[in-house]
């Protein structure tokens, strides 16, 4: 991890990794969205508001994995002061929140149709909306102090006190007994989810795993652009 | 420590505003509940746990603010982190001091206002049981947001949204507990989910306060 700490030799590698990221992103999304709306059956229940759950169920993994590696990022910064960190999860926060967001969005649109609610307080549903808030907070935390690194220190502790969420997330539909069906792909003894609907799904996550990738890189790189200016502006004032 | 939880009383005793600000705020906020739904018994025993609950939230984030501002601006607070006590241990003074300050006077009113609230006589000692787990929760909770904010721009907008859904889990809990106790059913799972947070954050939330502190320090 340290020898990426150097923010020259991670553009290099970002630049080279960032057309690739983008390429696979576009092309599972494509592959993706027509297997998932045009090719795969309909559910025996659901009907084709089954469709929704490729975007849903993507789209709160990336929610859950973004607010975790920004834990992890949060935890490095504070613990070894490594640069690229803080700049990772400024960089990823907006993206964090907008899967979460579009999460509970489909959610609810899925939710209308099948529960016959937008919205009920299960554990599940309040856990994600905690999520969505803490990101919120965490932005509006960064942005608040007149000295940057301030911020982003003040940031990195929150993300780490919010970090007691993400578990309660995964098992809250497992300790309560709640309307929000079960985990039913990572699971012991294998998915138990027609392989039919498995492979888009899969594609789906490919693809926003891979926005990610290259949505980050770009937004890592305008931070350290930022950090640059600044400096220099430092330098130049003196 | 125990020295500094004393000087804390001290200095709200002889202000005493700030401590009686967030209890009155938390007297008035109850009754103004019976004049918002109506005066209907029925209703009123129905949503009294969730009002008392909700007030208790909202005063112990009103005077959450001041928690550690005062000692920041007039450079106290640097003094106190430069001192052989370790910042934990400053932490968990003033989460001490507060909660004795604003957290044990509302356990005392709370059974008046429970009255008001139409809510069986047989439960008050739930509740104030209830209140004794939930209010040090929600000072150890709370100062760490205020820990965080110290020196930002918009505090005031800032600690709620950090701290109020981060309090969310504890008010489920605890209005379980009390709802549970309304229609005869056993509070106690719930009253034990309380007491683990409350035994989790005494251990962690220190440590979020101290590092916040020694952030803003800096």
């Amino acid at each position: 991890m340290h020898r990426f700490a150097n923010p020259a030799r991670f553009l290099r590698i970002a630049n080279a990794v960032l057309p690739w990221a983008a390429g696979l992103s576009a092309v599972c999304f494509a592959a993706g969205l027509y297997l998932g709306l045009l090719v795969s059956p309909p559910d025996y229940q659901q009907g084709d508001t089954v469709r929704i759950m490729y975007i849903h169920v993507p789209a709160a993994w990336m929610g859950m994995f973004t607010y975790s590696t920004m834990a992890v990022a949060a935890a490095a910064a504070l613990v070894w002061k490594h640069p690229l960190a803080e700049v990772y999860a400024k960089a990823a926060a907006p993206l964090g929140a907008g899967f979460t967001a579009l999460c509970l969005l489909t959610g609810s649109l899925w939710g209308a149709p099948m529960w016959g609610t937008w919205w009920v307080w299960d554990a599940r549903l309040t856990s994600v909306l905690v999520l969505f808030f803490l990101y919120l907070g965490y932005m509006a935390l960064v942005d608040a102090f007149d000295d940057p690194a301030r911020g982003n220190k003040a940031g990195n502790i929150l993300l780490l006190v919010g970090a007691v969420n993400v578990p309660i997330i995964k098992f809250s539909v497992e300790w309560w007994n709640t309307l929000h069906q079960p985990a039913s792909v990572f699971r012991l003894g294998g998915p138990t989810i027609a392989a039919s609907m498995l492979w888009p799904l899969l594609l789906m996550a490919v693809a926003f795993q891979s926005y990610f990738f290259a949505v980050v890189i770009l937004r890592i790189r305008a931070g350290l652009a930022a950090r640059r200016v600044q400096t220099l502006r430092l330098g130049q004032a003196n | 420590m125990l020295r500094l939880i004393l000087r804390d009383l001290r200095l709200v005793l002889r202000q005493g505003s700030d401590a009686t600000a967030a209890l009155m705020f938390f007297v008035l906020c109850v009754v103004l509940f019976p004049f918002g739904v109506g005066p209907e018994p029925n209703v009123l025993t129905r949503i009294a746990p969730g009002v008392l609950l909700i007030a208790a939230l909202l005063a112990a984030l009103l005077s959450m603010e001041r928690l550690f501002q005062g000692d920041f601006e007039d450079g106290s607070l640097e003094l106190l982190l430069l001192s052989p006590l370790p910042a934990e241990g400053v932490a968990i003074a003033k989460v001490a001091a507060h909660w004795l300050v604003t957290g044990v006077p509302l356990m005392i009113v709370a059974p008046l206002l429970a009255l008001l609230l139409r809510m069986p006589a047989d439960q008050l000692g739930l509740l104030v049981g209830t209140l004794a787990l939930t209010t040090p929760l929600l000072s150890l909770i709370g100062a760490v947001g205020a820990a965080l904010t110290l020196g930002a721009r918009r505090s005031g907008v800032l600690l709620p949204l950090l701290v109020l859904p981060l309090y969310i889990p504890v008010l489920i809990f605890a209005a379980a507990g009390l709802d549970a106790g309304l229609s005869g059913l056993s509070p106690r799972p719930h009253l034990l989910l309380l007491g683990g947070m409350l035994c989790g954050a005494l251990v962690l939330a220190p440590l979020a306060i101290a590092a916040a502190l020694r952030a803003a320090h800096e």
